[in-house]
């Protein structure tokens, strides 16, 4: 680090997201959100030290088995295994390396093993339906689980979640934070969900979307599926273009 | 530089986000029985006054020197010198909307122009019925940097108390009210 840089303090800058790149926080189609989204607009937050820097959380938080979702138990879970696998990488399609990503989901009979979750479909003794893992040094993840169940809530009349699976990404910066979900390609009930649909850009919302992936399946037994996560790009450094003394 | 890509949207953690995303050691910043720590505790409501029971808060912050252990920092990524300081905490609410994060109060920022940032904590706030997380800062009371601490000057005068914490018996308080009156300034990042 020169003195220079040092007394300019030369930090990594994200590109801020499109507007249509995320829900809107007030979809009143998402009845909770009435209540709960903010009223006042967003203040603007310059991306300075706290933001550009974030956890980097490793190795430690993971046990053998987190990323495989049907050896979790004495006995394997009930449903169609499935591998889930992709990228994360950034705006840019660089890489994101060795970043923790979590996911969490419902069983086959679309139950979650949660106490508030108490409609008529079993449990399974065989499932938790909690993963962890590291992305490789080319992004790459990968899991085991088993296909999630669609599951009904009370949004609205005969409302049904399309299946999906939870997805949480730190990235390498507090700006690059992202809770999102997974789902499956042709889903029925896409077109009745808010959640799904509020995403405005259709664009955007088929980011959301695996793709089934015959190459990676393998025979007699899993079906794959490939899910690959953008996190915000970066911009140049913040002072390139600055003119300066040297 | 290539054309960029479109971000993976942002979706809520819905109502079983403990299933996925609770940690036993989550509020613990730094361990229990460090020196100087305290517990930074508040209650998340919604814009009818009703607690969120199923939100969870995030917290990140440099260590008391102001420094972060993350190759981005240009001063040097550095090992904090508290032992066991993971800048990063993660609570969920109870079922009266309360959270808890153990940590210790960071120390002043320089910003890229010359500025200082008052020692704060910026958080994030996850739950049902949030479609995109929703960031956030907490000030600490009686921090002279806070009169000129360039991201505070911003925030309207009248809403920048949302953003201070209060004195409590263990540490601090800091209460987010997501919508309404008194409701919470959150930020665009």
């Amino acid at each position: 680090m020169t003195q220079d840089a040092e007394r300019r303090l030369i930090l990594p800058s994200y590109r801020r997201d499109d507007v249509d790149a995320h829900p809107p926080l007030l979809s009143p189609g998402y009845r909770s959100t009435v209540v709960r989204a903010p009223q006042q607009p967003l203040t603007y937050l310059p991306q300075r030290l706290t933001e550009v820097t974030g956890p980097l959380l490793g190795e430690g938080r993971l046990g053998e088995l987190d990323h495989d979702l049907t050896r979790q138990h004495d006995g394997e879970p009930l449903g169609q295994r499935i591998i889930v696998h992709g990228r994360v990488v950034d705006g840019d399609g660089r890489a994101v390396p060795h970043t923790l990503v979590e996911i969490w989901q419902a069983n086959a009979a679309g139950r979650y093993r949660h106490a508030a979750d108490t409609w008529p479909a079993p449990l399974d003794p065989n499932f938790t339906g909690v993963g962890r893992a590291l992305t490789d040094a080319d992004g790459r993840y990968h899991f085991v689980t088993v296909q999630p169940g669609a599951y009904p809530w009370r949004n609205h009349d005969n409302a049904w979640r399309p299946a999906h699976i939870h997805f949480s990404l730190f990235g390498r910066a507090f700006t690059q934070r992202l809770v999102t979900q997974m789902y499956f390609p042709g889903d029925p009930l896409f077109s009745q969900d808010p959640i799904f649909n509020s995403v405005r850009d259709e664009q955007a919302r088929q980011r959301m979307v695996a793709r089934y992936d015959h190459a990676a399946t393998r025979p007699e037994w899993a079906l794959a599926y490939e899910f690959d996560i953008v996190l915000r790009g970066r911009e140049a450094t913040v002072f390139e273009d600055e003119d300066d003394d040297e | 530089m290539s054309e960029s890509l479109g971000v993976t949207p942002a979706q809520t953690v819905g109502p079983y986000l403990h299933i996925g995303l609770s940690w036993p050691d989550g509020p613990y910043v730094v361990p229990e029985g460090t020196p100087e720590a305290f517990w930074l505790r508040g209650r998340i409501v919604d814009g009818t006054g009703a607690a969120v029971v199923d939100a969870m808060v995030e917290s990140w912050q440099a260590d008391p020197d102001g420094r972060f252990d993350h190759p981005d920092d240009p001063r040097g990524a550095r090992p904090s010198t508290v032992p066991g300081f993971r800048g990063f905490g993660r609570a969920e609410t109870d079922t009266e909307g309360r959270y808890a994060l153990h940590t210790v109060r960071p120390g002043p920022l320089p910003t890229f122009d010359g500025d200082t940032e008052a020692p704060h904590l910026t958080l994030s706030v996850f739950g049902r019925g949030l479609l995109h997380r929703l960031v956030t800062r907490v000030y600490f009371p009686g921090e002279a940097a806070n009169a000129t601490d360039p991201v505070l000057r911003t925030v309207d005068p009248q809403r920048r108390d949302t953003l201070l914490a209060r004195p409590a018996t263990d540490g601090f308080q800091f209460d987010i009210r997501l919508q309404g009156e008194h409701e919470t300034v959150f930020f665009a990042v």
